[in-house]
This record gives structure tokens, C-alpha cells and sequence, in this order.
């Protein structure tokens, strides 16, 4: 199935996302990988506001190579999302929405997903300049200090994403190998 | 004796990370184009399909094909008859520094593995340098993003475990690492050396084209074997599920300890990327 979203997402609009299933996004997405998710815990314990409204948020994994002039986004496709595993089921629970990344996801991650009716998207990994075409808009707007790490408030229009994880528990990483290698033991 | 400048290392360095990073070597484009052509299942077709239209969108665009435009690897073969003017190191942080602020390329390197501030400049460069017979300068600039990087290993086996030990623990790094290094990957494997050898071996795999199976038969016919295992795993292009999870894969070997059975696995992916250039 094919869904087009637009952000901010709602609980209703996730739910019938299953695993495989394609996701055309469109709308706001705020990047952040390792050390904005680390300051962001740290605002967080300090009881701090985040830098953006997490309710119904999409957050996409990602630190992209410099604009050329004239060009709003360099290359952008996502990192590998385990490494902000630890931070993610407290975001999840505060509202997050939509993860966007590659990569496999801990249990706890798969366990919040489901509890919250959230997703997990995944862009295409090493796909950089494929990623970057449906950017229309890029601010920074906190931790310009981070360089690539900054978090940016990107505008999307049809992103083309995956469901990895889904709200019923799904898991394409698991779902998908198995389906093709089931499909061998038919032949 | 062959005069080179410490410019000319530095032009010559700067063109070959932005070279490296915007277009793929021809053996690893080859291998994506045979990968799809053979692919049986269907969702892994499309996505390897869209791997293609990113290689071409990012040739037109001149983006970098991923945007982890990696850590400068730089593999230098210095011939005993030149004479370098300047410092060679140097050189070749100063060429960095010039490929990947003109380039437009992605600063992803801290200073300091702990306290974690980015250097701004992607310096320093990861340095290997050999000398070899001759008078000439010939660099190879390997950008190598964290990604895949991340899910290499490298095991101290025991002789007896022998080439099954070593199969085994290189299928059980591809599992581990699943759809992480963004499958299909490349692999360069280490066998035998040092601890710190059978490291150098695996990076240094990589840089041999993926269609040049190892000299010696033996090897040859050990990569063809992991090859076809790893491509019968079913983690496919992305993890997405399919036959292509392996592009092709190197094994450099090399002498060891009686008592030791070294293995490396360096772990990369559809964007291996290097570029080589001599003065």
C-alpha cells in the first residue's frame, strides 16, 4: 500500500501503516542524530521546552553535506537510527510521531512504537542525493555548533519512505527476509 | 632523483576526495547493474533500481552520492627515488582540507574520540603510506563513511578453528550487521598477521576492484564460496529482504604465529568509494 502523510502526525493516520507499505511524507521534518539527542535529554531532565513541538513530530536521522550556492540541501540521506535507541521510547512518549532512519531498532524502541501507535520510515541508506530531492525548505534552528548535527527544521514535499516499524508491531527487517527466503523454499 | 611539491600532493589529494565522493569506480557501478539485472525478488529489483537513480541524480546535481562523505582514508605508495619538497603529511591534511570545503562535502570528524568537538575541516587524514621501487607519488583517497564502518569486527581464532572458524565468524558479522551498513554491501577481509596487520589487510582489501577475484586459487574459490552464502542470507538491498545483500567481496592474506589465527572483517557498503591518482 501506498499512503501519502502530511505532518504533524496523528495516532488515527498511523495506524493502518503496516510494515513495507510506502510513505509519500510531506510537510515539516526536523532533523537530529547523536549529539542534538543527547542535548535534548539534557533539556529534558533540565525540564526544559525542545527545540521544536514533539507532539505528532517527525524526526529524521540525518546529517547533511553542505548546501551548494543555489541549493537548498546537500546530500541527505539517513543514519543508522540504533544509535539513538537509548534516547528514543522518552521522546516517543512525549509525542513523536515518526522516526526516519535505516537500521534495525531495539526491542525497548519496537515496545514504545507499539505502545504509542508510532512510527519507524526508513529512507533509502547511501542514497544521498535521492534523499535530498523532495527538501524544499532548510532552517537551522538550534546547535548551529554541531555543524552537521545542528537541528534543522526541514519543509518535505512526498518524501518516498518504507515502514520499517510499524504501530501493530511489524517489522520489515524481520517480515521482508523472510518472505524471500520462503519464496526459495516454494520453488 | 624526481622532485615532488608539497602543492602538487595537495591539488592532487583535494581533486581525488571530491572525485571519490561524487562518482563511483567503475567495477562497483558494474556489480550494482548485474546485482539488479539478476535480482529475482521484486521489492529488492526497485530498491536496487533506486540505488542506480541516485548514482545518476548525483552526477547531475554534483551532490555527493551519500552524505556521509566519510573519514578521508588515504593510501599513499611512495617510490624511493622521489624527493619530497615540504612535508608529505602535511600535504596531505592540506588536501583534505581543500577537497572537502570545495566539494562541498560533509565535516565528520572530532578531534577527540571522547570529548567529541568536530575538527571543521574533516583533518586529519587516516594515513598509510609505502614506499615502493620507482619514482613515482601515487595516492588512493578511500572516503569511508561510519555506517558500515561501525559493524566491522575482527577476531583473535584459534588455529584449529581453521577456514570453517573464519567462514563462520565472517556470516556471523553480516548477520549482526543486518540491514546497519545499508546493504548491499562490499566486504574486505583479513586473514592471518598481526593484530594490527590483520586490520590493514581487511581496509586494504577494499581497495582491490570487486571483479579481481585473490591470486591464489585457494582464496579465489574461499571468496567465490562466502560470496554465494552471504547472498543466501535474505537480508537483501537495505535489509528490505532478497538475493543481493553481498556487491562482491576481497580476502588479502598474509603469514602468522603459529598460535594465531587473526580475522578481520572491514565492513562497506554500496558506496564504496575510492580514487587514485599519481604525480
Amino acid at each position: 500500500m501506498e499512503y501519502r502523510l502530511t505532518t504533524p502526525l496523528t495516532k488515527e493516520a498511523l495506524a493502518p501503516l503496516r510494515a513495507g507499505d510506502t510513505v509519500l511524507l510531506s510537510g515539516i521534518v526536523y532533523t537530529a542524530r547523536d549529539a542534538a539527542h543527547k542535548r535534548m535529554t539534557e533539556q529534558l531532565d533540565r525540564g526544559e521546552e525542545l527545540p521544536f513541538p514533539i507532539q505528532g513530530a517527525a524526526v529524521y536521522y540525518v546529517g547533511p553535506t553542505p548546501e551548494r550556492p543555489g541549493c537548498c540541501i546537500g546530500a541527505a540521506g539517513p543514519t543508522t537510527a540504533g544509535r539513538m535507541d537509548s534516547y528514543t521510547p522518552r521522546l516517543l512518549d512525549l509525542g513523536l510521531a515518526a522516526m526516519i532512519g535505516k537500521g534495525a531498532r531495539s526491542q525497548a524502541v519496537k515496545d514504545s512504537v507499539v505502545k504509542n501507535g508510532a512510527v519507524y520510515l526508513g529512507a533509502l541508506g547511501g542514497a544521498g542525493a535521492l534523499m535530498a530531492a523532495s527538501v524544499e525548505e532548510l532552517e537551522i534552528i538550534a546547535w548551529p555548533d554541531l555543524g552537521c548535527e545542528a537541528v534543522r527544521k526541514l519543509r518535505v514535499k512526498d518524501m518516498p519512505l518504507t515502514v520499517l516499524l510499524d504501530p501493530a508491531g511489524g517489522d520489515l527487517y524481520q517480515s521482508g527476509p523472510a518472505a524471500y527466503l520462503e519464496s526459495l523454499e516454494k520453488k | 632523483m624526481k622532485v615532488i611539491t608539497q602543492e602538487e600532493i595537495s591539488s592532487l589529494v583535494a581533486r581525488l576526495c571530491i572525485q571519490a565522493n561524487t562518482s563511483l569506480p567503475a567495477d562497483i557501478r558494474e556489480a550494482l547493474d548485474k546485482a539488479r539485472e539478476e535480482e529475482p525478488w521484486p521489492l529488492a529489483r526497485a530498491t536496487l533500481g533506486l540505488l542506480q537513480d541516485n548514482l545518476t541524480l548525483a552526477g547531475e546535481k554534483c551532490l555527493p552520492i551519500c552524505q556521509d562523505t566519510g573519514m578521508a582514508c588515504v593510501f599513499v605508495e611512495l617510490g624511493q627515488q622521489v624527493a619530497l619538497e615540504g612535508d608529505l603529511e602535511e600535504a596531505i591534511h592540506e588536501g583534505v582540507r581543500r577537497g572537502y570545503d570545495q566539494g562541498y562535502l560533509r565535516k565528520s570528524v572530532v578531534g577527540d574520540p571522547l570529548n567529541r568537538v568536530n575538527t571543521g575541516d574533516n583533518t586529519p587524514a587516516f594515513i598509510t603510506t609505502h614506499l615502493v621501487p620507482g619514482d613515482t607519488l601515487t595516492i588512493t583517497v578511500a572516503p569511508k563513511g561510519a555506517g558500515s564502518e561501525n559493524m566491522s569486527r575482527l577476531a583473535m581464532l584459534k588455529p584449529a578453528d581453521g577456514v570453517e572458524g573464519v567462514k563462520a565468524f565472517i556470516l556471523d558479522t553480516v548477520l549482526k550487521a543486518g540491514s546497519n551498513p545499508c546493504p548491499p554491501i562490499v566486504l574486505g577481509i583479513g586473514i592471518g598477521g598481526s593484530f594490527d596487520k590483520v586490520a590493514y589487510l581487511a581496509k586494504k582489501a577494499l581497495l582491490r576492484p570487486i571483479d579481481q577475484p585473490n591470486p591464489d586459487p585457494y582464496y579465489a574459490d574461499l571468496e567465490q564460496e562466502l560470496l554465494e552464502k552471504i547472498n543466501a542470507t535474505g537480508i537483501g538491498p537495505q535489509g528490505f529482504g532478497g538475493r543481493t545483500t553481498c556487491l562482491g567481496l576481497a580476502i588479502e592474506q598474509m603469514p602468522t604465529h603459529v598460535a594465531c589465527l587473526p580475522v578481520a572483517v572491514n565492513m562497506s557498503c554500496h558506496v564504496t568509494r575510492r580514487a587514485t591518482g599519481s604525480l
